[in-house]
């Protein structure tokens, strides 16, 4: 697994499992299928994503495609950062 | 088709008549041998779901068992303590208005709003009106929440609501909320009487309304009915015309807002009909044909009743408990 998606996975972890065990998900697992993240908690990962990776989330980039995995907030970082 | 039903309109449709004589005398069993009270109180917002309840609970108890309650603030419509005495008056209830600013000031929910606003817009000052607007969902994404303030001049500026400042403006007007039910009870204490909830099936399935706050009561005298249904009531039980035709607001921010501006994806009239639709396995390509969306929004729409139930879901529940402690629990 990556870098990004570590930290990522970490402020998952820290921020919105509470209790030990948790819900185990991979790269590629959907966070609104497992009901890890709602909606207040998008909100949340998007300030994280701004705050950290130094980039702005336009309102038309609020989409499932972009922020629903992993791998998903890889590739969108990617993009971000290529643009 | 769903069994022998088509789906449309016409799903909603009720026998006013047959479903008010049904709540009413629900009430009176309720009330009176439920929970053992001697009366209700209803607050009045001068809405149709609260008039719509206060007119079922004079055609329970008759009249002088009803003790109406206006409950405006600073940033209440004007038309919502005109209104709502307007149908105390017609049904002949006894009412009193309380303003509650004086506590709401006192708590510091104007200024803990505010404070989170001025961080989004500094030029924000005492005299500005502000409400919150709801975009993503309807389109497939996130939900999201945009800040609208308008100058005293009449100039509108919109932001997208950092989540902190978000939850710190919802926290802070929720107050509004849970001190009218905070008077509520007094009243309920005072004069040994049963407090009634005003939700719709969608405020209620949808999970609209604050804990502790609008969602506290004794009994919940339509919350199985979609609001098209209410609005049927409504005009069923001579209700005045402005609540009739009023559409359904929050009442809470400065700024005049919508019901479906702020939580709800589409007008009630297509929201109604579209949770209908979920619950009745109608597939979202006849959602679609009949409220005039596209398929994708249809699915959209479906999914968002779905995820708006899992996030409120802690908003119907009781406290939990390690284990049973009475025989109901």
């Amino acid at each position: 697994m990556s870098e990004i998606q570590n930290q990522v996975r970490a402020f998952i972890e820290d921020n919105f499992i509470l209790g030990a065990k948790g819900t185990p998900f991979g790269p590629a697992d959907s966070f609104l299928d497992l009901h890890l993240i709602d909606s207040t908690g998008f909100l949340e990962l998007i300030t994280y994503l701004e705050e950290t990776f130094g980039i702005v989330v336009k309102d038309e980039e609020m989409l499932p495609e972009n922020l629903d995995s992993l791998q998903a907030i890889e590739a969108y970082l990617a993009r971000k950062r290529a643009a | 088709m769903v069994g022998e039903v088509r789906f449309g309109p016409d799903v909603l449709a009720l026998d006013a008549e047959a479903e008010a004589t049904r709540i009413a005398d629900w009430m009176v069993q309720a009330v009176g041998q439920g929970l053992r009270k001697r009366g209700v109180i209803i607050a009045m917002s001068g809405g149709v779901d609260s008039s719509v309840c206060a007119a079922l609970a004079v055609r329970a108890f008759g009249p002088k068992k009803v003790y109406g309650l206006l409950l405006p603030e600073r940033d209440s419509s004007g038309s919502s303590a005109s209104q709502g005495r307007l149908v105390a008056e017609q049904l002949g209830v006894v009412h009193e208005l309380f303003d509650i600013a004086p506590a709401l000031q006192g708590l510091g929910c104007y200024a803990q709003r505010d404070a989170a606003i001025r961080s989004v817009f500094p030029e924000y000052g005492d005299d500005w009106k502000c409400k919150i607007t709801i975009a993503g969902g309807a389109q497939g994404g996130i939900n999201f929440f945009r800040l609208v303030v308008q100058s005293p001049s009449g100039e509108q500026r919109d932001a997208r609501l950092p989540v902190k400042e978000y939850l710190q403006i919802v926290a802070a007007t929720n107050h509004k909320q849970r001190i009218r039910k905070t008077v509520e009870y007094y009243h309920a204490d005072r004069l040994n009487y049963a407090v009634i909830g005003t939700p719709n099936r969608l405020e209620y399935d949808q999970g609209f309304f604050v804990k502790n706050g609008d969602g506290a009561a004794d009994i919940k005298p339509i919350a199985h009915l979609y609001k098209t249904q209410v609005y049927a009531l409504a005009r069923h039980l001579g209700l005045p015309d402005v609540v009739c035709n009023a559409l359904p607001t929050t009442d809470t921010y400065s700024l005049a807002q919508g019901q479906d501006e702020f939580y709800f994806t589409l007008p009630y009239a297509k929201m109604d009909l579209a949770l209908w639709a979920h619950g009745h396995a109608v597939p979202a390509a006849e959602l679609a044909a009949v409220i005039g969306i596209s398929e994708d929004q249809a699915r959209f729409i479906y999914a968002d009743i779905e995820a708006k139930r899992r996030t409120t879901h802690y908003l119907h529940a009781r406290p939990m408990l390690v284990e049973p402690v009475l025989a109901d629990d």
